[in-house]
C-alpha cells in the first residue's frame, strides 16, 4: 500500500511508471491471496483426511468388541439365534465395505441389527444382570456414540473444505489445482438423522 | 462483555483479551496496597512496600496461569479417575465422545467425593485442560446427561473459558491472602505508631483501611462480571456438539433440585462451577443488581432455552 501512495505522489512526472508499479503491486497480491487460498484448502483438504481416519478407528474398535459380545450373551439368549446371526452378518459385511457411501450403508445395517439385538436383550433379567455384558454394552454404546459425533465432526469439516472449493473465488484456486469434493457420511434412515446418539445401556 | 458474543474464535479472543485485563487489575490493586503500606506504615522516602507489591503482583499473576490449575483442584479435593470403576470408566468414555465431537484432546479427569452434584473444568488451554464431577453428579445422572454436562465443560476448555476463570480463581485466593496480611500489618503498625510523636494523616488511613476491605469485593464483582454470558454460550456449544439440548435441560433440573450446596467447592472457585455451589438465591434473578454480583445466570432461563433449542 505504501508503494501506490508513493506512486499517486510523482503521478504528474512518471505517468508510465505509475501504471506499471499499479500493476505490479495488483500482481503481487493477487499471488499473495492465491497462496493464502490454496494454504487454506491444503489444511483443510488434511484436516478432512484426519477427521475420515478418526472415524475408521472408532469403526474398527466397534467390529471388534462386537464378536465378544455375542459370545457372551449367546449362553443366554439361546432362542434368539436369528438376531445373533444377523448382528454377525451385518458386522462381517461392514468390515469389508469400500468407500464412504457403501461404509455409511453397511455400518447404519449393523446400527440396525444391533438395537435390536440390545432391544431383546431387555427381556432376559438374567442377562441384564451379569456385570461383564453390563460393561461391554457401556463401552458399545460409548462406541456407537463415537463414531456418531466422529461423522458430525467429519462432516462439518468436509462440509466447510466443499463450500470453499464452490464458493468465488476459492473456486477458482480450487479449479486450478483440482482439488476435489469431499464425501459427506451420509444417514439414510430419518429417525437416525433426527437423533445421531444411541444409547444401548440398560435402562436404569 | 454485554450480549452473546458472535462466534467462537470472537470469544476465545476476548477471553485471552480479558486474561491480560484481569492480571494487569490485580498488580495494580496489590501495588496501591504496597504503596498504602509505604505511606503509612513504613513513612520512608525509599518505596520498599511499592517496589515488593508490583513484583508480588506480577509474579503471582505469572504463577496463577500456570500454578492456578493445580490450586484449583487440589482446594475442591479433587481424585484423579480409578481405571475398573465402571462409572468412572463411563466417564471417561462420555468425556472422549465429546472430545472426538469438539476436535479436541480429551481433558483429564477427576471426581470430588461430594454428595451434591456440580462439575467444572480448568485448566491452562485445551492440551492442557481439566474436568472434575462430584461424586453425586455421577449418581443422579443417566448417561445423556452426564454427556450434556460434559459437553458444556468441553465448550468451556474450547473458549478458552478456562484460562480466564481459572486464573480469576487463584487471584481472587491472592488477594484475600494479602487483605488479611495488609490487616495484621496495619494491626500491629498502628501500635507502633501510636507511641510517636506524630500520627499518620487519618484520611490516608482511612483510605487505605476502606481499600483493604474493598480488595476482595472488588475482586469478587470482577469474576462474577466474566462469568454469566459464558454459561449460556457454553449452553448452546453443548447442545451443538451433542445435537441433544433436551439432556442438558434435564441435567441441570437435577441439579437445581439438589438444594445442598456443594461444600468441597469453595467459594472462590464458584464461578468455574456448571452450577453455582452455593445455591445463593442472587443467581435465580436478573437485572442490574444480580447481573454485577451473582456468578451464574438463572436455571430456570438456561433450562427454558435449551429446551426451546429442542423444539427446533
Amino acid at each position: 500500500m505504501g508503494r501506490i501512495f508513493l506512486i499517486i505522489i510523482h503521478h504528474q512526472y512518471e505517468d508510465d511508471m505509475t501504471i506499471f508499479w499499479i500493476f505490479v503491486g495488483l500482481v503481487v497480491l493477487a499471488v499473495f491471496w492465491a497462496v493464502a487460498q490454496y494454504n487454506r484448502l491444503i489444511a483443510l483438504r488434511n484436516q478432512v483426511e484426519n477427521g475420515w481416519k478418526q472415524i475408521d478407528i472408532q469403526l474398527k474398535r466397534r467390529h471388534d468388541l462386537i464378536p465378544n459380545l455375542v459370545n457372551t450373551v449367546k449362553g443366554y439368549m439361546e432362542f434368539e439365534q436369528d438376531t445373533l446371526e444377523k448382528v454377525i452378518k451385518a458386522r462381517n459385511a461392514a468390515v469389508s465395505a469400500t468407500g464412504v457411501a457403501d461404509s455409511a450403508e453397511k455400518e447404519n445395517v449393523l446400527t440396525g441389527a444391533l438395537s435390536r439385538l440390545f432391544a431383546l436383550s431387555e427381556n432376559y433379567p438374567n442377562l441384564k444382570a451379569n456385570e461383564n455384558v453390563r460393561q461391554l454394552q457401556e463401552e458399545l454404546s460409548s462406541t456407537e456414540n463415537k463414531v456418531g459425533f466422529a461423522r458430525q465432526f467429519y462432516n462439518d469439516l468436509a462440509t466447510r473444505f466443499n463450500i470453499i472449493q464452490q464458493q468465488f473465488p476459492g473456486n477458482i484456486i480450487a479449479g486450478l489445482f483440482r482439488f476435489t469434493q469431499a464425501e459427506l457420511f451420509e444417514i439414510k434412515e430419518a429417525a437416525e438423522r433426527s437423533v445421531p446418539t444411541v444409547d444401548l445401556s440398560l435402562k436404569k | 462483555m454485554t450480549g452473546l458474543p458472535r462466534n467462537l474464535y470472537e470469544q476465545q479472543r476476548i477471553n485471552r483479551r480479558t486474561t491480560v485485563l484481569v492480571m494487569i487489575l490485580f498488580t495494580l490493586l496489590v501495588a496501591l496496597l504496597g504503596y498504602g503500606f509505604d505511606l503509612i506504615i513504613l513513612d520512608s522516602v525509599i518505596p520498599v512496600g511499592t517496589v515488593a507489591a508490583v513484583g508480588l503482583g506480577i509474579g503471582t499473576s505469572f504463577w496463577s496461569l500456570s500454578g492456578g490449575t493445580r490450586a484449583v483442584l487440589v482446594s475442591s479435593g479433587a481424585q484423579p479417575i480409578i481405571a475398573g470403576n465402571p462409572a468412572h470408566q463411563q466417564l471417561r468414555n462420555v468425556t472422549e465422545e465429546m472430545a472426538i465431537a469438539s476436535g479436541l484432546p480429551v481433558p483429564q479427569l477427576h471426581v470430588i467425593p461430594d454428595p451434591d452434584p456440580n462439575a467444572f473444568a480448568t485448566g491452562q488451554d485445551p492440551g492442557h485442560s481439566h474436568i472434575a464431577v462430584t461424586q453425586g453428579l455421577l449418581e443422579r445422572l443417566n448417561r445423556e446427561e452426564l454427556q450434556g454436562v460434559i459437553a458444556h465443560e468441553m465448550a468451556h476448555i474450547r473458549n478458552y473459558d478456562i484460562r480466564l476463570m481459572t486464573v480469576v480463581a487463584a487471584l481472587i485466593g491472592a488477594v484475600l491472602l494479602i487483605s488479611e496480611l495488609g490487616a495484621r500489618s496495619l494491626y500491629l503498625g498502628g501500635a507502633r505508631r501510636r507511641s510517636s510523636k506524630e500520627g499518620a494523616s487519618p484520611l490516608l488511613l482511612v483510605g487505605w483501611i476502606v481499600g483493604l476491605i474493598l480488595a476482595p469485593f472488588v475482586s469478587r464483582i470482577l469474576a462474577m462480571a466474566v462469568s454469566r454470558q459464558r454459561e449460556y454460550l457454553a449452553d448452546a456449544s453443548a447442545a451443538e456438539l451433542t445435537r441433544n439440548p433436551g439432556a442438558l435441560a434435564s441435567a441441570l433440573e437435577k441439579i437445581d433440585a439438589a438444594v445442598e450446596p456443594t461444600r468441597s467447592i469453595k467459594k472462590g472457585s464458584a464461578h468455574l462451577c456448571i452450577a453455582d455451589p452455593l445455591a445463593r438465591p442472587i443467581n435465580a434473578r436478573e437485572g442490574l443488581f444480580a447481573n454485577l454480583l451473582a456468578t451464574h445466570p438463572p436455571v430456570l432461563k438456561r433450562i427454558a432455552l435449551l429446551k426451546a433449542m429442542a423444539y427446533q
